[in-house]
């Protein structure tokens, strides 16, 4: 795993070169063993189809342009939802640490609802909304904003009181205070809440789209099962991999840099 | 409890009892249809009907099994394989960067694999919750047993500790942490993939069932059995950190 096995003084270009090494050598191996599997017959073809024909479904769905709706729709509902939660998390989370009336309602709710498997309010919300793009976002921002909110709380109750002091006593006032200290201060544990909740997004928008089907990756995943295509159940495998690995680096990037002042700006991202 | 701490509780879940009451009075009033939301009176009726007629017991087992397994399975293997790519050097470099790849991936995509390969039935739901839960126990193992103390591994086997020994006396106890916070999160992803599965493509199991009375059209059975899912991840969370607090007292 990179950046956790590195050493103190920083890897040499000799280390560097193996790690590349090993990573590249570890998915050819894989892609070796793969078709090997299928080539020995261990597994049916039906079970397992060969690399050939999976990257060869995966090609045909990007020349037909079908990769990239379903792609795009995906995307567009998990980052759309993503935003929704972000954006009402941190403005809920920062009202809850002000204390008072929204404090006190919303304190029991964040602490039941959160370990609550919110999934299985889809239907409801299935019920209420329809099978339309409005349901499915829905589903997103209600499973994604309890991380946001809880990593505010979390990020915000954790300022060094004496910081906030010795402003006050230099002779700030609150307006002062908030923007240039308390959320400084809080934003590596505002933003490791956000990266809990966007691969979170991702598994919500995948599954409600499963679950009411039409377009989308996690539609055509269901699709291609119900018709017993194998290629296709794999192809979307790669595919929804593909993209949720592009959208968890991008975060662990962004986070690189704009925490770059900040000494956790390297943390490992645990979901 | 004292009578100031009861009365400090009571306040404390005041919101939830409010809510609760507007759900009822919002349906009772018909400020929205009862059909689109039952009231909870209807709601709990056909919870205790539910639970007469042995359809929540029989799905309720069925699911748990699936999720007691799954998470057997997971657990067992996610942390040895986390603790033997920390203590094995080959082990990291040959598996380190698969973790890595694989970490990312929105485990629902597994759904419909599982069910190619092993159908509708429990093995593909204990397939699916084992594939998708190990990561996270195998990264917090990984992650607590790198950060066991080198003084403390040396000082061992400089007083002539075996190697065993140290695994088990010295980096197992302080991986430990890490790897319980991971099994939380294994847990949280395991009640998420059973219920999506089983909405998705099951013949029994909580989810199932929800399914079936949506389909139906009898939502205040459906009301019933979400809530009670919900509240089963709830309880299946907080009696987790009961248990990771006790197995962690030592450490105070």
């Amino acid at each position: 795993m990179a950046g956790l096995d590195d050493t103190v003084a920083g890897p040499g270009i000799a280390a560097r070169a193996g790690h590349i090494l090993a990573r590249w050598g570890l998915v050819i191996t894989l892609l070796i063993a793969w078709e090997l599997a299928t080539q020995t017959r261990l597994f049916t073809p039906f079970m397992l189809p060969s690399p050939e024909r999976v990257f060869g479904r995966i090609w045909s769905d990007g020349q037909g342009g079908d990769l990239f709706i379903n792609a795009g729709l995906t995307l567009y509902r998990a980052l759309t939802g993503f935003f929704i939660a972000a954006a009402l998390g941190l403005l809920i989370g920062m009202a809850m640490t002000r204390g008072g009336v929204l404090g006190w309602f919303f304190d029991p709710i964040i602490s039941v609802g959160f370990p609550m498997p919110k999934i299985t309010f889809l239907p409801v919300i299935v019920l209420w909304l329809g099978f339309y793009d409005t349901a499915k976002i829905s589903m997103v921002v209600f499973d994604a904003i309890f991380p946001v909110i809880t990593g505010t709380i979390l990020g915000i109750k954790s300022v060094e009181k004496e910081l906030i002091w010795s402003a006050r006593s230099l002779g700030s006032g609150e307006r002062e205070i908030w923007p240039q200290i308390v959320l400084p201060a809080a934003m590596p544990q505002m933003f490791t809440g956000l990266q809990v909740s966007l691969p979170i997004a991702m598994i919500v928008a995948v599954v409600a789209e499963m679950l009411m089907g039409g377009y989308g990756m996690g539609g055509a995943m269901v699709q291609a099962s119900r018709m017993a295509d194998s290629p296709g159940v794999f192809a979307g495998i790669i595919e929804i991999a593909v993209v949720g690995w592009f959208l968890v680096k991008g975060m662990a990037l962004l986070r690189r840099k704009l925490l770059a002042w900040h000494p956790e700006s390297d943390m490992p991202t645990g979901v | 409890m004292t009578r100031n701490a009861l009365i400090a509780r009571l306040v404390k879940y005041l919101p939830l009892l409010l809510l609760a009451m507007a759900w009822e009075g919002a349906s009772r009033f018909e400020l929205v249809s009862s059909s689109a939301l039952p009231s909870l009176t209807k709601v709990a009726q056909a919870w205790w009907d539910l639970a007469l007629g042995g359809d929540l017991v029989e799905n309720g087992a069925a699911s748990l099994w699936r999720l007691a397994a799954g998470l057997a399975i997971a657990i067992v293997v996610g942390a040895a394989l986390g603790i033997g790519m920390a203590w094995w050097r080959p082990a990291d470099i040959a598996l380190g960067p698969l973790v890595e790849m694989f970490y990312p991936l929105p485990k629902s995509a597994l759904i419909p694999v599982t069910a190619l390969w092993l159908g509708f039935g429990d093995g593909s739901k204990i397939l699916l919750i084992a594939m998708g839960c190990m990561l996270p126990v195998t990264l917090g193992a990984y992650n607590g047993a790198r950060s066991s103390e080198r003084v403390l591994v040396w000082s061992a086997r400089s007083l002539g500790a075996s190697k065993l020994r140290i695994l088990r006396d010295v980096v197992l106890p302080s991986a430990l942490p890490e790897m319980l916070s991971g099994i939380r999160t294994a847990l949280a992803i395991s009640f998420v993939l059973l219920v999506a599965s089983e909405l998705i493509v099951a013949r029994a199991g909580l989810g199932y069932l929800i399914g079936f009375l949506g389909s139906n059209g009898t939502y205040d059975s459906m009301f019933a059995v979400v809530l009670t899912v919900a509240f089963m991840g709830f309880v299946a969370d907080r009696m987790y950190l009961l248990i990771m607090r006790r197995a962690l007292a030592w450490r105070d």
